[in-house]
């Protein structure tokens, strides 16, 4: 890229052809406001907060949306410019409920936060904001349309990641909103409930339902016996809620907290994905060796799931029937543990963290549990969890160590990689590999399927015969895999898909202000986590041996079946023809 | 907000929809001409949720595009109107032609204000850009047909009474 020259402020700077001032300004220590900007989005230009003065321009030009050009000249911080953004902000809280003392973004907000940088402690403007009714009796997002800035985040993120559009701009003016047609509650529409709108918005129009309350409920009763797991994705975001440096590991010091929480027993999420590689593995060469349907897909990520019952019921089959290491390991600590640890089934609370909304839907699901008993009792996102650690007021940063209980807290590195795109694809093959040749796979690595790219395709050669894989995140992406599938024109053999945009470490559930630079950070941080492990292939990780031998059998035996296999169903939408 | 429950899309309106289509040659891009021609022959003038999303099955477009483009235009309605929309232009020449007596005579007369249907769902008041009758103001449109000269009681009974 060609370098230019332009003043920001009568500060000269050399920048790159193809920035905009926003960019720019922060290569002189300048943060413009901005509401609507989205690192990760496409830039629409809507809410006019980040205007500045170009010298030589008649109006103010928005910083987020104009790009530099040679000898250009900025001023972010005239008396005009402030005036301004000022005035753009007063109108917006002039049209927003604000309820920040009881909002669930109090202190994480981008709107309060403008508000307090622009100190707007007397406003001038009347409150004459349409207080409308709150949509919270859904399983995973709470929708607050009177706290909506009208910024477009969130039908952007479903749009441009996830090619849903169950959210988008309706009307024009003043009856202008973000919404769903009709205003129908979102899990009624083409929504998957993937959460990326919850993850994009600004303030708390779209927030996670909050279910830390049944915790603390479950917490407090001595007649339960409260467990927890975590997914792999949590560790390495979980941090960035409390200031640490992006994407830090702070598995041990999760482990912690968890437990001053007061969780009975605090078990890994990772051992019940090493569970799932050696129930799809089987189920792929079983599938490959006796004529099943190919390629078999993947099934850990929920959003995904509902994706094909409501976007691609004709094609089900595809999907492989092994359940998510979340209900792998509901299933087996309402089942196994209680064998083991001698404690009744009844008495049980499962608690999952987990980096995703559509979690707290799939657990929920009715086929998700057995006599009149839910496997997973409660999901928490990773915001969710953060919260209860402030509220606990730990200085989580400063934690002390410590490690996961028995029999179902050590994963191995296959198991961590799974909150990565490509992951459980990387650790199927490693397991498949070796079970498949009978020969001992010494490169455990498959960069092929590694890193960010929308979709990714490799080769693996299993004992002579060729075997073709693809990897795909973003719903975006899925659908141009499942179109191919639909069509007949793929032959692929195994097929992974996440529905967050680089897979579970950007759930729709993690930290506020995720972004593909942070996604990528986490992505590294798990391999290094899987590199650091003493035991990188699924099928050598010992507990998962010892509940094949003292209890399940063989994958894909008959308790498995019972216990680990599931089946997918159409979901009409609300009206067919 | 009003929505529909099932059952509403009828093998007739269903037929009636699909000549629709096909005339538009299934052009996903003339959704706007798609949708009034639609809601001409809807009952009660507008566009229910129920015909969205079979609009948005038929043309493979996202039922939430379909909804943009039904909020969006000022002569398209996302919930029902009434059998009669009665259409009053809100231009300085109606004004001027008092189309304020038209207004207050089809409030006294049908008991409703402006926005509102009367209890059978026959009648339905409403402001509109002008529609081009300047010449026979003060005047009303409904379903397409303008009403011009309603500068009397009378006329407006009589106007009233054509709707049945
Ligand atoms: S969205 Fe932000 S500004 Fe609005 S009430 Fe919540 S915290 Fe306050
Ligand atoms: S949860 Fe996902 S699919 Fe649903 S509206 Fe939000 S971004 Fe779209
Ligand atoms: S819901 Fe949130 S992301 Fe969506 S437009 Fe409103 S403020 Fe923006
Ligand atoms: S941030 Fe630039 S227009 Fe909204």
């Amino acid at each position: 890229m060609a370098k230019i020259n332009i003043k920001i402020n009568n500060i000269p700077l050399e920048v790159e052809e193809g920035m905009t001032i926003l960019q720019a300004a922060k290569l002189i220590q300048v943060d413009i406001p901005h509401l609507c900007y989205h690192p990760d989005q496409s830039v629409r230009g809507h809410c006019r907060v980040c205007s500045v003065e170009v010298v030589g321009g008649r109006k103010l030009m928005p910083a987020c949306a104009t790009k530099v050009w040679e000898g250009m000249e900025v001023f972010t911080n005239t008396k005009k410019v402030y005036d301004t953004q000022k005035l753009l902000l007063e109108m917006i809280l002039a049209n927003h409920k604000q309820e920040c003392l009881t909002c669930q973004r109090n202190g994480n907000c981008e709107l309060q936060n403008l508000s307090k940088r622009f100190n707007l402690t007397s406003p001038k403007l009347p409150n004459v904001v349409e207080k409308l009714p709150v949509e919270n009796n859904a399983t995973c997002i709470v929708r607050d349309l009177s706290k909506c800035v009208k910024c477009g985040r969130c039908a952007k993120a479903c749009r441009e990641f996830q090619g849903i559009e169950a959210i988008s701009y309706t009307g024009r003016s003043s009856h202008f909103k973000v919404m769903s047609a009709f205003g129908e509650n979102l899990e009624k529409t083409d929504c998957i409930l993937c959460g990326q709108c919850t993850a994009a918005c600004p303030v708390g129009a779209l927030v996670e339902k909050d279910d830390t309350d049944k915790v603390y409920e479950a917490l407090q009763d001595p007649t339960k016996h409260v467990i927890v797991q975590v997914a792999p994705a949590v560790r390495v975001a979980l941090g960035d809620a409390f200031g640490m440096e992006k994407a830090s590991i702070v598995t041990s010091k999760m482990v912690t907290a968890l437990r001053r929480l007061g969780f009975d027993q605090v078990f890994d999420t990772n051992f019940a994905a090493d569970v799932t590689i050696m129930e799809e593995g089987t189920e792929l060469l079983d599938r490959v060796q006796n004529g099943g349907t190919l390629p078999m897909i993947t099934s850990c990520s929920p959003g995904w799931i509902n994706f094909m019952e409501k976007h691609y019921p004709d094609q089900l089959a595809h999907l492989s029937t092994t359940k998510s290491p979340q209900q792998i390991f509901g299933a087996l600590s309402k089942t196994y543990y209680p064998k083991v640890s001698g404690i009744d089934a009844k008495d049980i609370v499962t608690v999952s963290i987990m980096p995703c909304t559509a979690k707290k839907y799939e657990a929920a699901r009715p086929e998700m549990g057995r006599d009149g008993m839910k496997d997973v009792d409660i999901v928490l996102t990773t915001r969710e969890l953060s919260r209860m650690i402030a509220t606990a007021g730990f200085d989580f940063a400063e934690l002390p160590d410590d490690d996961f209980d028995a029999p179902m807290g050590i994963g191995t590195g296959a198991g961590a990689i799974f909150g990565a795109t490509g992951g459980v694809m990387e650790a199927a093959l490693r397991t498949v590999y070796e079970v498949a040749t009978g020969k001992e796979l010494v490169k455990v690595e498959f960069n092929d399927v590694r890193g960010y790219e929308g979709i990714k395709e490799s080769e693996v050669d299993l004992n002579g015969t060729k075997v073709r894989i693809a990897v795909a995140h973003g719903l975006k992406n899925a659908r141009v895999i499942m179109d191919a599938v639909r069509a007949g024109k793929c032959d692929y053999t195994f097929i992974e898909i996440m529905a967050c945009p680089g897979g579970c470490i950007g759930g729709g559930g993690q930290p506020i202000k995720t972004t593909v630079d942070i996604k990528k950070m986490r992505m590294d941080a798990l391999y290094d986590i899987d590199e650091s492990l003493p035991l990188r292939k699924s099928h050598e990780n010992p507990q998962v041996k010892e509940v094949y031998d003292n209890f399940l059998g063989k994958p894909c035996g008959h308790l498995s079946h019972d216990l680990l296999h599931t089946t997918y169903q159409k979901v009409d939408k609300k009206y067919t023809f | 907000m009003m929505r529909d429950e099932k059952g509403m899309m009828t093998p007739e309106l269903r037929a009636e929809i699909d000549a629709i289509l096909t005339a538009s040659g299934n052009d996903g891009s003339k959704l706007v001409g798609i949708l009034l021609d639609i809601q001409d022959i809807i009952p009660m003038h507008y566009i229910p949720e129920e015909v969205a999303y079979y609009l948005a099955e038929k043309l493979n477009v996202k039922v939430s595009n379909v909804y943009d483009v039904i909020s969006f235009y000022a002569s398209l309605y996302d919930r029902p109107r009434g059998q009669y929309p009665i259409q009053m232009c809100e231009s300085i020449v109606c004004g001027v032609n008092d189309n304020g007596f038209v207004f207050a005579t089809l409030q006294e007369m049908l008991g409703i204000g402006l926005n509102e249907a009367t209890a059978d769902g026959k009648y339905y008041l409403e402001c509109v850009p002008c529609f081009g009758a300047c010449d026979v103001a003060p005047a009303v449109r409904v379903n397409g047909k303008v009403y011009g000269h309603l500068n009397s009681r009378e006329k407006i009974e009589a106007m009233l009474a054509e709707l049945v």
